[in-house]
């Protein structure tokens, strides 16, 4: 019997029918012909989270944003109005890169008043038009208004700055985000503003570690010497089922039931979960969020205790929130078919002493923790699927958000192939 | 001589110099380059400790605490790093992770 209901047809991949049930192939993930396609068929189409509007506090902060598979650099600004816009990173005069410091392929952030090009000194303004040129009577009929940076589409939802690489997208933001994603507003992410962010250059396709976290029915396993042998043991035993998986459009959603770490018996904990009232899941004592009531989208199968629920926005985006009141991101760069940038960001409350300080620090120090575990079995993985000795691979119930993952890159390769045909 | 640390933490001065680091990448350098008995002796040393340096540290404000007061903390974040190994893995680094890396590149303070 399983602990949790599953839907009438018997199991969650059934429910959705357009997933199959049959083995998949991993192909997408190993072929540099598909990452081609990838990059004009995703990233040139879907909107993208490049950060927060806290990352931009006053007219003039600015952000810069790789975005390698697109093959571009978007640098993200709060104008004189207040308002956040975003431009591709290029003079346009010759092409060089506008705002970068000291190693042109990093990422920076600052306050300026005006951007201003190293090479020849044209300058734009926030808004990206062109205000000067220098030695501009020397030039052609050069027109400035005709000049200014070239946008990008940009618009926020919740704080989450996101952009479109598209002349014209296809749908608005809110569109594109749909219900199950916009039904968390509400939530007080703005005012989650401690914030520890990690990085690393992963040799495996990017979604292959979306698949490693997009997943729980490896947590026992891969995760289990990190816990008390006696917890391990009851976690094995036990196995994985989530409450509720949701798919919406291209966007996926888990949502897991908790455990009351605190009220285990002691050899269920590790010493420092105790010194620091705090683990995996965050600290033990969560902070007042300030909120009349939870937003509707949040803990859609009404569990108590309730886990966390982890968004995954289509394409290589992760909001992953925890009943203790912090969220995690993801987000999931690709810079060749067989590696990327992955970036986690914790966000929490601000501290109010030392106390919940250390608190937090445990959580973060537990998440890297677990992360180098998920991040271990990717490179792995990656060279195996590329031997190519294995081309079919059987999931579970329990993997479908992969499943739905792998088929939804598939459906926008195949919609941009048979727009490049014409068809 | 000077400390580090406040005088009713004597007991744990010998560590501080090792141990109070003011960021994770070098707390977590620290933790791969030292040895289990290194890492085991410092962790008794301040998980007995602990719950008073913790006490200590939230008489204070977070973004006003005193020198010593902040390597309290420093030295309690380095608790917390050693206690991977030494709770759980029996070895400084997380097994089969080799390949794997998480750059810690933004953090609070203090």
């Amino acid at each position: 019997m399983p602990r949790w209901p599953k839907p009438p047809e018997g199991s969650w991949t059934e429910h959705y029918p357009e997933l199959g049930t049959a083995p998949m192939s991993y192909d997408d993930s190993i072929s540099p012909e598909f990452f081609e396609l990838e990059r004009k068929a995703i990233f040139g189409r879907a909107w993208l989270n490049v950060g927060r509007v806290e990352q931009l506090p006053r007219s003039g902060s600015y952000f810069t944003k790789e975005i390698q598979a697109a093959r571009t650099s978007v640098v993200v600004v709060r104008d004189a109005g207040g308002e956040v816009r975003a431009f591709h990173n290029v003079c346009r005069h010759r092409g060089n890169k506008l705002v970068w410091n000291d190693l042109p392929k990093e990422e920076t952030s600052g306050f300026c008043r005006q951007f201003t090009c190293k090479y020849h000194g044209w300058r734009y303004g926030l808004d990206g038009r062109l205000n000067f040129v220098q030695q501009e009577g020397e030039f052609f009929d050069l027109d400035k208004k005709d000049f200014g940076l070239v946008p990008v589409h940009c618009d926020v939802w919740a704080g989450f700055v996101f952009v479109n690489l598209a002349k014209e997208p296809e749908q608005t933001l809110p569109e594109f985000l749909g219900p199950m994603i916009t039904n968390l507003d509400g939530y007080p992410f703005d005012k989650m503003t401690e914030r520890w962010c990690y990085r690393s250059e992963v040799g495996a396709n990017w979604k292959l570690y979306m698949d490693a976290f997009q997943e729980f029915y490896h947590a026992a396993v891969l995760h289990g010497s990190q816990a008390p042998a006696k917890f391990s043991a009851a976690a094995q035993q036990a196995g994985f089922e989530a409450p509720h998986y949701r798919l919406e459009g291209p966007h996926r959603l888990v949502s897991t039931s908790g455990v009351v770490t605190w009220e285990l018996p002691n050899d269920m904990r590790k010493p420092m979960e105790d010194i620091t009232r705090s683990g995996l899941f965050g600290p033990w004592d969560g902070p007042d969020l300030g909120i009349e009531k939870m937003p509707v989208g949040l803990n859609p199968a009404g569990c108590d205790p309730w886990g966390l629920d982890s968004f995954q926005l289509w394409p290589n985006f992760t909001i992953l929130i925890w009943s203790g009141g912090w969220y995690l991101t993801y987000h999931y760069w690709p810079t060749t078919y067989n590696t990327h940038v992955f970036e986690g960001n914790l966000y929490f409350m601000p501290s109010r002493n030392a106390r919940e300080r250390l608190a937090r620090e445990m959580a973060a120090a537990t998440f890297k923790e677990y992360g180098l575990q998920d991040a271990s079995t990717l490179e792995a993985t990656q060279m195996m699927l590329e031997s190519r000795a294995v081309t079919e691979f059987p999931l579970c119930d329990q993997e479908i958000l992969c499943r739905h993952l792998h088929k939804v890159a598939a459906d926008w390769v195949d919609d941009h192939r048979r727009s490049l045909a014409g068809g | 001589m000077t400390t580090l640390l406040p005088g009713e933490f004597a007991e744990l001065e010998p560590f501080a110099p090792g141990w109070c680091l003011a960021t994770e990448p070098e707390r977590y350098a620290k933790r791969l380059a030292s040895s289990m008995e290194e890492m085991q002796a410092f962790y008794d040393a301040i998980t007995k400790r602990a719950e008073e340096a913790i006490a200590y540290c939230d008489r204070f404000p977070l973004d006003e605490m005193p020198d010593d007061a902040v390597n309290v903390m420093r030295l309690l974040y380095s608790m917390i790093t050693v206690s991977f190994p030494v709770e759980v893995w029996s070895q400084q680094w997380v097994p089969d992770a080799g390949a794997a890396a998480l750059d810690c590149v933004i953090e609070p303070g203090p």
